[in-house]
C-alpha cells in the first residue's frame, strides 16, 4: 500500500485513491477523420511500462480531482505527482537498470536479491 | 510434578505462581512465565509431534519462534481450536490444553510411521514422478492419490465452525518503530525516545530484553548493572515518554511498500478463560505507517546437518542456553556440544556451571580457540577437535551419539565410537534474522565470515542494528542500538544528542570463528544417509542433491520441487544450509545460488486477526434508504444492489416468493403499485455549459431539452458499448437533474469527473452527487393519480396537463417534493423525489392514501418483471459490455446529426458495423408455462447437434408475466432484428432445446406480432 502525496490535499494513503490509467493520452477531437486502426489505437492501446510510467489517479474520497503521478511500476517508487495539463517533470532516474530492465534494488526480482561484487566495492 | 530438570534459584519464571495445563492428555506443571517448550522440558520431555511426511518423531529444536517443527494444537473445540502452534512461543496457562499433531493413534505409537520405513522410495519429487508423470500409472489420476497423501501427510486440524474470537485491527502513525527489544532494540528505542519522536518499541515475546534473558545473569555487566537491572533502567526510562509505546506478545509479521509494517499482539492468548478481559480482542492487527523504521530482530542459530539429527533431543545450542538462564530448566541430563564455532562453547560452559553434565564438545574444526579449549580443560569438559557426529541412536530421544575423527580434507577417518548423551545441542554458526529487511526489499550481502546473509543496501527508510545486520560483540550491539535510534530520529526531523554508551564485561563466548559446514560427512552412502535440512517438510540434503541433479538450478525452483522451507516455518533455520548444499553440490557460491524470496508473514497470522473487525454485517456495510426500517417491518426478502439493500418482494404470510411477485406485478398494472426507488444514482449537474456538456456524454441530442421536460439517454464507453442509461430532467438552462442505474452511480459520476477535469476543462459545468438528498417514491398504474393527488399539492397530476417526461415542483405536507413523469413499467407513473429524512413519512402517507385503492408495494423482482414485460432493458442484464445500442435495436436514441459523443467513432468500426451482430429481440416459448433459464444458449434446430454447437445467442431475461399471463424472455440473437417470426430453439442441459418464437421485446405494445 503507497502513501499517495495529493497535489491538493497531501499525503494520503492509497485506499482513498482510484487508479485511472495511462496520463497523457489525449482525446482525439477529430476522430471522424481517423482510419479504425488510429481509433483503436486511442481506444484499446495502452504501453504496458516496467519502469519509469505517467498514469493518472483519482483521489476518489479526498478532493475528487484527477492528478498525474510518476511511478517506477519495477519498485512501486513514486517520483513526482503533477496536476492534469502539466507535463510531465524531469526527473533524475537515480537507479540504474539492470540488462533484465530490472531496477537494481527494490522490485523484489529474483535478480536484484543479492548484492553483486561491483556494488559492494562500491558500497 | 516434580519437574526434575528445573534448577533452583536460576530462570525468571514466576516460582510463585505455579501453573499447570495438558499436553496429550498428561497433566504437566510449570510456573508462569514457562512456554509449553520449556515447560514439557522441566519435566523431562522433548518430543512432541510427529513430521509432515514421514511421521518421524519431532522434538523441541528452538527456544522461540525459529524452532522448526515442535507443533501442537490447542484446545478442542471445534469453534476455537487452534492448529500448529509452536510450543516455544505458546506461554502456558491453567486450563491450557496441548495435543500432539499429525499422529495417529497416538504420539508414541503411530501408524503413519510406515512413510519413514519406505523413506527411500520417497526421493524429491515423488509424488509428481508417481502420480502425475508416471505411465505406470496412467489408468488412475492424481485426484485418486490426492486425498490419500493429504490425509497422512498435514499438520494441525483447521477448527471446523465460526471463530468465536473477536479481534481488532488498528491504523498507528509513528516516527520510529523499533522491531525487537534486545539489547539493540532496546538502546534504539531509548535513544529514539529522548527526540520527543512517536516510538513504537515491538517485542515479540512478553519479556523485553531478548539475548540478555537467555544468558548468564553473573557473567555480564553493563555500566556496572546486571543485565536484568539493565533491562529494568532501560524499560523505566521508555515509561517516561509519553510518545513510547511498547509492544510486547506483538511480532512484526510483514514489511510492506513505505514503510508499512503489520504488528500482531496476542492480547489474551496467555490468560486464563476466567482473568481475560471480554472487551478486548483476542488478538490486535496493527497496521503502522512509520517514517523510520529500526530493525533489532536478532539472529537465528542454524543447526549442523548430519545423518539422524532430527530425532528428539537434538537442539541448537543456544536454545539450550535460553531455556536455562530464562527459564531455569536443563534441556538434558548428559549434554553433547556439537558445532563448528566458539558460540556453541558457551552452552557447555554454562550447563556445566549450572551443575549439569556436559558429555563433551564435538568440533568440526582443526585449529580450536585455545582460550576456549584451556577454560574446557579446567571446567572438566571432553573435547573431541576435527571429529564429527555420524549417526544418532534413540527411538524417542536420543541416547547416544556416534562420532569419527575427520581426516584434513574433512571426511570420515576411522571407525565410530559411541558417546552416551540424552541431548546434543548443536550450532553451525548463526543467520542474521534479514527477513524483514529482505520483505523490505532491501539488499542481501553474503558474509563470508558468518557464512550467511546479511543487510546490503537498503531500498526502504530502515536500518538495522545488533545480530540481525550481523553485530553479535554486545559492546558494539550497543553502539549500533544507539546509532540507529539516533539516525531515525533524526531522519524523522526530531533533534537529539548522542549520549556515552554503558561499559561491557563480560565473560560470555562472542567470538564466532566459524569454519563453515553445509553438511557433514556420514561415512555412507548418500541414498543411506538421513541427514536432514528442513524438519518440519522432512527434506534431506540427499533431496536437494537430487534436485540439483535432475536440473533444478534455480532456488525457487528447488525449492518448490523438494518443498525446503516451506511450511509455517519457512524455513527459518534450514535455508541458508540449504542454499549452502545447493552450492556445493553445483560446485558454486552461495551468494551464487541466491536466496528464496522473504514472503510475509514472518510466523503465521490467525487469518480471523486480518480480517479483524469487518466480519460478519461489517464485512461489507449495506445502504438502506430511508423506508429501510418500513420494509424490514414488512417482512420485505432483500437483495444488495450495488452497495444497496433493496426490498425484493413482500411476501405475505405463508406466500411463496414467486406468488408474491406474481401478485405485486399484476397489481401494478391493474390497481397501483408503489417502489422505493431511491437507489437511483442522482447527479446534479450546474453550469452554463451544462448542455453541451450533455451532448457529449449522452448519445442522444440535449440541445433542445425544455425546462421542465425529461429524457431518456444512453451513455457509452468510447468503445461504443453501452455502459449506463437513465433519464434527466432539465431544471432550468443552465440545471439538470441526472439519473443513473443504482449500481452504475459512483463510477458514472467518476467518469463524467474525468472527462470534465482531464479532457474539457473549459466546461462551466459542475457535479454533485445528490442520490443520498433525495428519497423516491415511485406509483404507477390506473389508480395512481388518485393516490398521488391525495399527497401532493400544487400540481395539477390530469396526464393531459402533466404529460409524460415531464416534471413538476409541488409540495407534500407543505414539503417541497419534486415530482417526475417518468415510467419503468409502461403504466402511468409518478417518481416523487422528497428531501431524504421525510422519505419514510412520504412513504407512509402513500400507502395510507393507497390503501382504498389497493396500493400495492413491489420490489425489485416486480420491477424487473415489468420492465421486461414492456421490453425496457437494464444495463449489465441484457447488455454485458460488449453491445452496442445498435445491438439493442435502440438507433432511435443514438443522434446522428449532433456533434461528437463519447463512443461515437466506435460506432462506425467495422466490428460494431457487421451485419451478423447479436440483437436484442423477444422471444415466447411455444409453451406458455415454460420460463427459459437466464443465460441460456440459443441455438437453430430442434436438436442439438454434436458439438461444437452453432450458437445463435442467448437469454438474458425471462419470466412468468401474470399480466399477459404466460413467459416471456429477452434475448440476444445474432442478426435478430432481422428473424421476426421465427422459430428458435433454447438449449437445456440434459433436456431437449424448447422451441420460441422471436418477436419484438415490447411485450405489452402492438409489436407482439410483427414480423409474423
Amino acid at each position: 500500500m503507497f502513501v499517495i502525496d495529493c497535489p491538493n490535499c497531501g499525503s494520503r494513503d492509497q485506499s482513498e485513491f482510484t487508479y485511472a490509467g495511462e496520463a497523457h493520452i489525449a482525446r482525439p477531437t477529430e476522430s471522424e477523420n481517423m482510419t479504425d486502426a488510429e481509433w483503436a489505437e486511442f481506444v484499446f492501446m495502452r504501453t504496458n511500462t516496467k519502469g519509469l510510467f505517467a498514469e493518472r489517479w483519482w483521489h476518489a474520497t479526498g478532493c475528487r480531482k484527477f492528478f498525474n503521478m510518476l511511478r517506477n511500476t519495477a519498485t512501486d517508487e513514486i517520483h513526482a505527482v503533477y496536476r492534469i495539463g502539466e507535463k510531465p517533470p524531469k526527473v533524475t532516474a537515480n537507479l540504474p537498470l539492470t540488462p533484465a530492465g530490472e531496477s537494481s534494488i527494490g522490485s523484489g526480482n529474483d535478480a536484484v536479491k543479492i548484492m553483486t561484487r561491483d556494488e559492494e566495492n562500491a558500497s | 510434578m516434580s519437574q526434575p530438570n528445573r534448577l533452583p534459584g536460576r530462570g525468571l519464571v514466576n516460582r510463585d505462581r505455579p501453573v499447570s495445563f495438558t499436553f496429550d492428555g498428561r497433566e504437566i506443571a510449570g510456573y508462569e512465565g514457562d512456554t509449553i517448550a520449556s515447560a514439557l522440558l522441566a519435566n523431562g520431555e522433548i518430543m512432541v509431534g510427529r513430521s509432515f511426511k514421514y511421521h518421524r518423531p519431532r522434538g523441541i529444536v528452538g527456544a522461540g519462534s525459529d524452532d522448526p517443527a515442535a507443533m501442537v494444537q490447542i484446545g478442542s473445540d471445534p469453534a476455537s481450536t487452534d492448529p500448529n502452534v509452536m510450543v516455544t512461543t505458546r506461554e502456558i496457562h491453567a486450563g491450557l490444553e496441548a495435543r500432539p499433531q499429525n499422529c495417529w493413534p497416538s504420539l508414541k505409537y503411530d501408524v503413519g510411521v510406515l512413510n519413514d520405513v519406505f523413506m527411500r522410495f520417497f526421493p524429491a519429487g515423488f509424488y509428481y514422478k508417481t502420480f502425475m508423470g508416471s505411465d505406470r500409472f496412467r489408468w488412475l489420476n492424481w485426484m485418486t492419490f490426492e486425498p490419500f497423501i493429504r490425509r497422512a501427510a498435514g499438520l494441525g486440524k483447521s477448527p471446523t465452525k465460526p471463530d468465536p474470537d473477536t479481534y481488532e485491527s488498528v491504523n498507528r502513525h509513528c516516527d520510529v518503530l523499533v522491531i525487537g527489544a534486545g539489547p539493540a532494540g532496546l538502546t534504539a528505542a531509548a535513544n529514539a525516545a529522548r527526540s520527543g519522536a512517536r516510538v513504537i518499541l515491538v517485542e515479540e515475546s512478553e519479556r523485553l530484553g531478548g539475548s540478555l534473558n537467555a544468558t548468564d545473569p553473573e557473567g555480564t555487566t553493563i555500566g556496572g548493572k546486571a543485565p536484568a537491572d539493565w533491562i529494568a533502567a532501560q524499560t523505566a526510562k521508555l515509561a517516561e515518554h509519553p510518545e513510547v509505546t511498547v509492544l510486547t506478545r506483538t511480532t512484526a509479521f510483514g514489511y510492506y511498500a513505505m514503510n508499512f509494517v503489520g504488528l500482531i499482539e496476542r492480547v489474551s492468548d496467555h490468560l486464563p478463560e476466567h482473568r481475560r478481559d471480554r472487551r478486548q480482542p483476542r488478538q490486535r492487527v496493527w497496521r503502522v505507517r512509520a517514517k523510520q523504521v529500526v530493525l533489532a530482530t536478532g539472529a537465528i542459530e542454524r543447526p549442523l546437518v548430519f545423518h539422524e539429527n532430527d530425532r528428539p533431543g537434538i537442539m541448537l545450542a543456544g536454545a539450550a542456553r535460553s531455556f536455562l538462564h530464562r527459564y531455569g530448566v536443563l534441556a538434558g541430563k548428559r549434554v553433547l556440544v556439537f558445532a563448528n564455532n566458539d558460540s556453541a562453547w558457551q552452552t557447555a560452559f554454562d550447563i556445566r556451571a549450572a551443575g549439569g553434565e556436559v558429555a563433551g564438545i564435538v568440533d568440526m574444526r582443526r585449529e580450536l580457540n585455545e582460550a576456549l579449549a584451556l577454560r574446557a580443560l579446567k571446567a572438566g569438559i571432553a573435547v573431541y577437535p576435527r571429529t564429527a557426529i555420524v549417526g544418532t541412536h534413540g527411538r524417542h530421544r536420543i541416547d547416544s551419539a556416534f562420532v569419527s575423527s575427520l581426516d584434513d580434507s574433512g571426511n570420515v577417518r576411522g571407525s565410530r565410537s559411541r558417546i552416551e548423551c540424552d541431548l546434543i545441542a548443536v550450532s553451525g554458526g548463526w543467520n542474521p534474522n534479514v527477513a524483514l529487511f529482505a520483505q523490505s526489499r532491501g539488499k542481501l550481502k553474503w558474509d563470508a565470515e558468518m557464512a550467511s546473509f546479511r543487510p546490503g543496501l537498503s531500498w526502504q527508510q530502515e536500518r538495522s542494528a545488533g545480530a540481525c545486520n550481523g553485530t553479535f560483540e554486545l559492546q558494539e550491539v550497543l553502539a549500533e542500538g544507539s546509532k540507529a535510534g539516533l539516525e531515525a530520529a533524526r531522519a524523522a526531523d526530531f533533534t537529539v544528542r548522542a549520549v556515552k554508551q554503558p561499559e561491557v564485561e563480560t565473560s560470555v563466548v562472542q567470538s564466532l570463528n566459524l569454519v563453515p559446514v553445509w553438511q557433514v560427512p556420514s561415512g555412507q552412502p548418500r541414498e543411506k544417509t538421513k541427514a536432514f535440512v528442513d524438519l518440519q517438510d522432512d527434506v534431506k540434503a540427499s533431496d536437494l542433491q537430487l534436485a540439483t541433479e535432475e536440473g533444478y538450478d534455480s532456488v525457487e525452483h528447488a525449492k518448490r520441487y523438494t518443498t525446503q522451507g516451506m511450511g509455517t516455518d519457512q524455513g527459518k533455520i534450514s535455508n541458508v544450509n540449504a542454499f549452502g548444499i545447493m552450492a556445493e553440490a553445483r560446485g558454486i557460491t552461495v551468494p551464487e545460488v541466491g536466496t528464496t524470496t522473504f514472503r510475509q508473514p514472518w510466523r503465521p497470522v490467525t487469518i480471523g486477526a486480518l480480517g479483524g473487525q469487518h466480519v460478519g454485517a461489517h464485512f461489507m456495510p449495506r445502504r438502506g434508504t430511508p423506508m429501510h426500517a418500513w420494509h424490514r417491518e414488512q417482512k420485505a426478502i432483500f437483495e444488495p444492489v450495488g452497495d444497496w439493500l433493496r426490498a425484493r418482494a413482500y411476501p405475505k404470510p405463508g406466500e411463496s416468493f414467486h406468488d408474491a411477485v406474481q401478485r405485486e406485478a399484476k397489481a401494478a398494472r391493474t390497481t397501483a403499485g408503489i417502489l422505493d426507488a431511491t437507489t437511483l444514482g442522482k447527479i446534479d449537474i450546474r453550469g452554463k455549459d451544462a448542455r453541451t456538456f450533455l451532448n457529449r456524454v449522452y448519445t442522444n441530442a440535449w440541445s433542445k431539452l425544455a425546462p421542465g421536460r425529461c429524457r431518456y439517454g444512453l451513455m457509452l464507453g468510447e468503445d461504443g458499448m453501452v455502459s449506463d442509461d437513465g433519464v434527466t430532467a432539465c431544471i432550468a438552462d443552465d440545471h439538470f437533474h441526472m439519473t443513473t442505474t443504482t449500481g452504475g452511480a459512483a463510477s458514472v459520476l467518476q467518469k463524467l469527473e474525468d472527462y470534465l477535469q482531464t479532457e474539457w476543462p473549459e466546461l462551466d459545468v459542475w457535479l454533485t452527487t445528490v442520490t443520498e438528498q433525495w428519497a423516491v417514491a415511485a406509483v404507477c398504474g390506473p389508480k395512481a393519480e388518485e393516490i398521488v393527488a391525495a399527497v401532493v399539492d400544487g400540481i395539477d397530476l390530469d396526464p393531459e396537463e402533466f404529460p409524460f417526461m415531464t416534471w413538476q415542483d409541488g409540495t407534500a405536507g407543505g414539503i417541497p417534493v419534486r415530482v417526475f413523469r417518468v415510467s419503468f413499467t409502461g403504466e402511468t407513473s409518478y417518481e416523487i423525489n422528497i428531501p431524504a429524512t421525510y422519505g419514510r413519512w412520504l412513504w407512509e402517507e402513500l400507502v395510507a392514501a393507497g390503501k382504498p385503492h389497493g396500493l400495492t408495494p413491489y420490489g425489485t423482482e416486480a420491477m424487473h418483471l415489468l420492465r421486461a414485460e414492456k421490453g425496457f432493458i437494464i444495463v449489465g442484464q441484457e447488455t454485458d459490455g460488449t453491445v452496442t445500442p445498435g445491438d439493442l435495436r435502440m438507433d432511435w436514441a443514438v443522434a446522428k446529426k449532433k456533434g461528437d459523443f463519447i463512443g461515437k467513432r466506435s460506432l462506425s468500426r467495422s466490428d460494431t458495423i457487421r451485419d451478423d451482430r447479436k440483437q436484442l429481440v423477444g422471444l415466447l416459448t411455444n409453451d406458455g408455462d415454460h420460463v427459459p433459464m437466464e443465460g441460456a444458449q440459443i441455438i437453430g434446430t430442434p436438436e442439438e447437434p454434436a458439438p461444437p454447437v452453432p450458437m445463435l445467442g442467448h437469454v438474458t431475461s425471462a419470466y412468468f408475466s401474470p399480466n399477459l399471463g404466460r413467459s416471456i424472455a429477452m434475448a440476444m440473437v445474432k442478426r435478430g432484428g432481422q428473424r421476426m417470426g421465427e422459430t428458435v430453439w433454447i438449449a437445456r442441459r440434459g433436456d431437449k432445446p424448447v422451441p420460441a418464437k422471436i418477436v419484438h421485446y415490447d411485450f405489452l405494445g402492438d409489436a407482439v406480432g410483427e414480423g409474423a
